[in-house]
């Protein structure tokens, strides 16, 4: 059989080299988004398109009813440093998502023995060291500035005496008060940044030491790690996202949430790849794999249509008004700020995958599933910003330099991470059990 | 397919066979006469289905006013063996289909029998379609077919509809499948056919397939597409029927969540009426070599799987229905839990998201007798959990002078025996007449799984055997 090996596993060991130049390049990007995101803030600060604001915001205030609940309901509270905790809050959980499909997505590969996958587990492997990151940035800015983001942590809104009273919301503090979100917060954060380095001392001692045991003990980890994503990722989807709209729900939700994580996950693996090929690194990594890998793009993306779609459909067809709401305000409401990224949302996460990926030939052609990955990753964003924008912000929401500045400050962060982490083990789990299964995979 | 296989995969096929003993042991029970298990089993359930359908008959003479509906429970038994039985039609495709998209070998030896049952599943859904229509003869009606009566149609806004569509495209659909899937192997029976009758029957059903390269090389194609083309469906089938409830506006029916977890309690009693069906099978007709442990221990896994996304979504129904402050919706969970149908509900729970946590442990997962009462339990509680969501959410409507029990007459009772009477006649059938286990699929993957062939099995190979365990 070994003649028909591309190369021996003996000489496969392969260490992603994190240059000097390309430290500068992340670095370069960091600072521009830094620059971009100060000279937003100060147009902010002046009040740039201050009466475009001020009108949307009337026109808001007339059909107050078009609000799901969110922060931004809470009127004459609204201040001009918002939008940056918005953007800060936006892009935590955008990134903690891609950060945590990584270690999802190993662990999938180990619960049901996938063999094709094991010669590019390393790269989502990286992945999950950028949860240090925005671990902290969540837990602070919910600490700091969480009544900025939750209708419900609004001073005295659950008080029966106060005149911010709301009698939906105080029914709900029993699950969402300060120190139980908190707490949920730090356990899921904990949770997963524990598994994910047992696992990953596990993965590097088996390029050290060889054998199965390591693996055998992995599908343990992966196992458990499944069980804890199952029951986390719906109640970070309830917490982070859904109770920003406060009076609004849907049990649909949680998965939605994820099921726009997952894709977003994939497309950055897929990303990873492609990028460290063009590099000269992976070799080993064939059309195959990428074939693979722009089918789970593929299917996911679809599934995330499912998801997104059913929950629309049973909300409209059931036409309830405290449902509706939510869909109403990002079709119509504030003056149909948000109704262009609703489609787009559509567009970019589901037709676009979907004719694209359609075809075996696309999927095995880098500059497609390039292509690809760039639609989804920014369609997943503005899925994001849809579920997060509308009600923390409101009429105040928009596209500026502070968006921009903050999605680059996180991903050039998230790229300055991952490739640190990417240098620390071989980019080939050379004693992985189903290496020779993958180095052969041929579809 | 690359045949490179890690020396600590399980293997698939035991017993040292070969490609001739596969299809000896396979085609012994087309060829020989009926045994004599056979002849009881289906005897049994020729009886079941008479008194079934003597029970149905009366139910279409006299109308479904024999049933034990009422103005305040209007559906219940009926659509609950129906959604019942339609999800348990899940698993065939599934396994056939995705399982082939994900490459799984070990969907090789069940996915036949699977796809059989799948059929038969649909059928007997069918049959309460048919059962509660009222005037069955006048079924096309479902149809949006022109007609004479002016511009007269189905409601295409109305979640039945969709139903018949969706479950008449998946009955065609996993119809073509299974029967695309049978013709290599009918050939081979054809080829060796000792009787003219044989030899006529299955020649016919083969199409005339001849096995050259060219055949295979499209057979192949096709396969692929159908199994494109199937995936979708089999998602598609039991969203649609959770839409029936889940677009209306009864408290615990309109619930976003429905979709993906109907699917995911389908796939969940599929695999459990597929894991029951094996077992028996698989003694009966001395097939242990091709349905192995491994295979076994792999739908467990596939069961426990799905059982806790079901048990995700039951809790997340639940917390929801809280978290909403919908009095309505509320009230309508606790009542499931603790109101007069608590019994059923606690069935439910029990048997859906308890019981299958059993199979964390390896030794009871890996129990024949335990994965058979498992995959038995299930299904009880897959049933309950129909009803549950059915007749406890329409029993206390909104008028409390309406509030009403539901309890079943001989024949709502009997009109269910009906269905396990068609299945187990269709099954039995099924199992004489056509070979249980894909033949040549299972040849396709030998090379990588049988212990027949021992160069796979490279040093290391026994060591890491011990660590499985």
């Amino acid at each position: 059989m070994a003649g028909h090996s591309h190369f021996s596993p003996a000489n496969v060991e392969e260490y992603f080299e994190f240059t000097a130049e390309g430290r500068k390049r992340i670095i370069y990007a960091f600072v521009a988004g830094v620059v971009a995101l100060l000279v937003g803030i100060y147009l902010l600060s002046r009040g740039e398109g201050h009466e475009v604001v001020q009108a949307a915001a009337e026109h808001g205030a007339e059909h107050g009813e078009h609000l799901s609940g969110g922060a931004v309901s809470h009127h004459g509270d609204y201040d001009w440093t918002n939008r940056i905790w918005a953007n800060v809050w936006l892009n935590g959980v955008y990134f903690t998502g891609i950060a945590v499909i990584g270690m999802f997505f190993v662990s999938i590969q180990y619960l049901a023995k996938a063999g094709w996958s094991s010669v590019l587990k390393r790269v989502p492997e990286a992945f999950p060291r950028f949860l240090m990151i925005t671990g902290p940035i969540l837990i602070l800015t919910f600490i700091l500035k969480g009544d900025v983001i939750f209708h419900w942590m609004h001073h005295g809104i659950t008080d029966k005496g106060s005149e911010h009273y709301d009698k939906i919301i105080a029914g709900k503090s029993g699950y969402l008060n300060f120190g139980f979100f908190l707490g949920r917060m730090v356990v899921f954060f904990v949770l997963w940044l524990l598994l994910w380095s047992w696992m990953r001392k596990k993965s590097i001692d088996e390029d050290l030491n060889g054998g199965t045991t390591n693996f055998y003990d992995m599908v343990k980890i992966a196992t458990g790690f499944i069980v804890v994503m199952g029951i986390s990722s719906s109640m970070s989807a309830w917490d982070w996202v859904m109770s920003i709209d406060t009076h609004w729900f849907s049990t649909m939700f949680g998965w939605y949430m994820f099921s726009s994580w997952h894709v977003t996950g994939l497309a950055t693996i897929t990303l990873t790849v492609l990028l460290l090929k063009d590099k000269g690194y992976m070799q080993y990594v064939n059309f195959n794999h990428l074939h693979d890998l722009g089918k789970f793009m593929f299917a996911f993306s679809i599934f995330w249509t499912y998801v997104w779609f059913e929950q629309f459909l049973l909300i409209y067809y059931a036409n309830f008004p405290e449902e509706t709401i939510y869909f109403l305000e990002r079709w119509e409401g504030h003056d149909k700020l948000y109704k262009a990224t609703e489609i787009l949302n559509v567009v970019f996460n589901f037709f676009f995958p979907f004719l694209v990926m359609m075809t075996r030939d696309a999927k095995r052609t880098a500059i497609f599933l390039k292509i690809c990955c760039c639609f989804i990753l920014v369609g997943h964003y503005l899925d994001f910003y849809q579920m997060i924008m509308p009600g923390v912000l409101g009429p105040h929401g928009g596209f500026g330099l502070v968006e921009f500045g903050m999605v680059t400050i996180f991903a050039s962060a998230f790229i300055y991470i991952v490739s640190s982490e990417l240098t620390k083990a071989s980019l080939v789990a050379k004693n992985h059990p189903f290496l020779e299964e993958a180095l052969h995979h041929d579809i | 397919m690359s045949h490179v296989v890690s020396p600590i995969r399980e293997t698939l096929v035991s017993g040292g066979k070969s490609y001739h003993d596969v299809t000896n042991d396979i085609c012994k029970q087309v060829e020989g006469a009926p045994t004599k298990e056979w002849k009881i089993a289906f005897g049994v359930s020729l009886v079941v289905f008479a008194y079934g359908a003597y029970c149905l008959f009366w139910t279409w003479w006299q109308g479904i006013g024999v049933w034990g509906l009422n103005k305040t429970v209007g559906w219940a038994w009926d659509i609950t063996n129906f959604v019942w039985w339609v999800g348990i039609g899940h698993a065939g495709t599934l396994i056939s289909a995705v399982l082939l998209l994900f490459r799984q070998k070990w969907r090789t030896s069940i996915n036949r029998a699977a796809e059989a049952m799948t059929i038969f599943a649909v059928l007997c859904a069918a049959s309460f379609i048919l059962a509660h229509m009222g005037r069955p003869w006048l079924f096309h009606w479902a149809l949006p077919l022109p007609n004479t009566f002016g511009s007269l149609w189905v409601n295409f806004n109305s979640p039945l509809v969709w139903d018949v569509f969706a479950i008449s495209t998946y009955l065609s659909v996993s119809l073509v499948f299974w029967y695309l899937g049978l013709v290599p192997d009918l050939a081979t029976i054809r080829d060796r056919a000792q009787t003219k009758a044989s030899k006529f029957w299955y020649g016919l059903f083969s199409l005339g397939w001849n096995g050259s390269a060219k055949t295979w090389a499209r057979y192949e194609y096709v396969s692929l597409i159908l199994a494109g083309i199937s995936t979708p469906l089999v998602l598609s089938v039991h969203t649609i029927v959770s839409m029936d409830f889940a677009t209306s506006v009864i408290p615990g029916w309109h619930t976003t969540i429905f979709p993906p977890y109907f699917v995911a309690g389908a796939i969940f009693s599929g695999f459990a009426m597929v894991q029951s069906l094996l077992l028996i099978t698989r003694v009966v007709f001395k097939l242990e070599d091709y349905i192995t442990i491994e295979h076994i221990e792999m739908m467990n896994i596939i069961i426990t799987v799905t059982g806790s996304i079901v048990g995700i979504a039951y809790l997340t129904e639940f917390f929801i229905a809280w978290y909403s402050g919908v009095e309505y919706e509320s009230y309508c969970f606790v009542n499931r839990a603790t109101g007069p149908y608590w019994w059923a509900y606690w069935m439910m729970m029990s048997c859906n998201v308890i019981s299958p946590q059993l199979f964390w442990f390896k030794k009871l997962r890996t129990s024949i007798l335990v994965s058979f009462i498992l995959s038995v339990i299930v299904n009880i509680g897959m049933w309950f959990e129909r009803f549950v969501i059915i007749v406890s959410s329409l029993h206390r409507d909104y008028i409390p002078s309406s509030w009403a029990m539901f309890s079943p007459t001989m024949y709502d009772i009997g009109d269910y025996i009906f269905s396990f009477g068609l299945f187990f006649t269709l099954f039995f059938l099924f199992a004489k007449f056509l070979p249980v286990i894909n033949m040549f699929e299972v040849k396709s993957v030998m090379k990588g799984v049988s212990t027949n062939y021992p160069f796979k099995k490279k040093q290391g190979g026994e060591k890491s055997k011990e660590n499985v365990h």
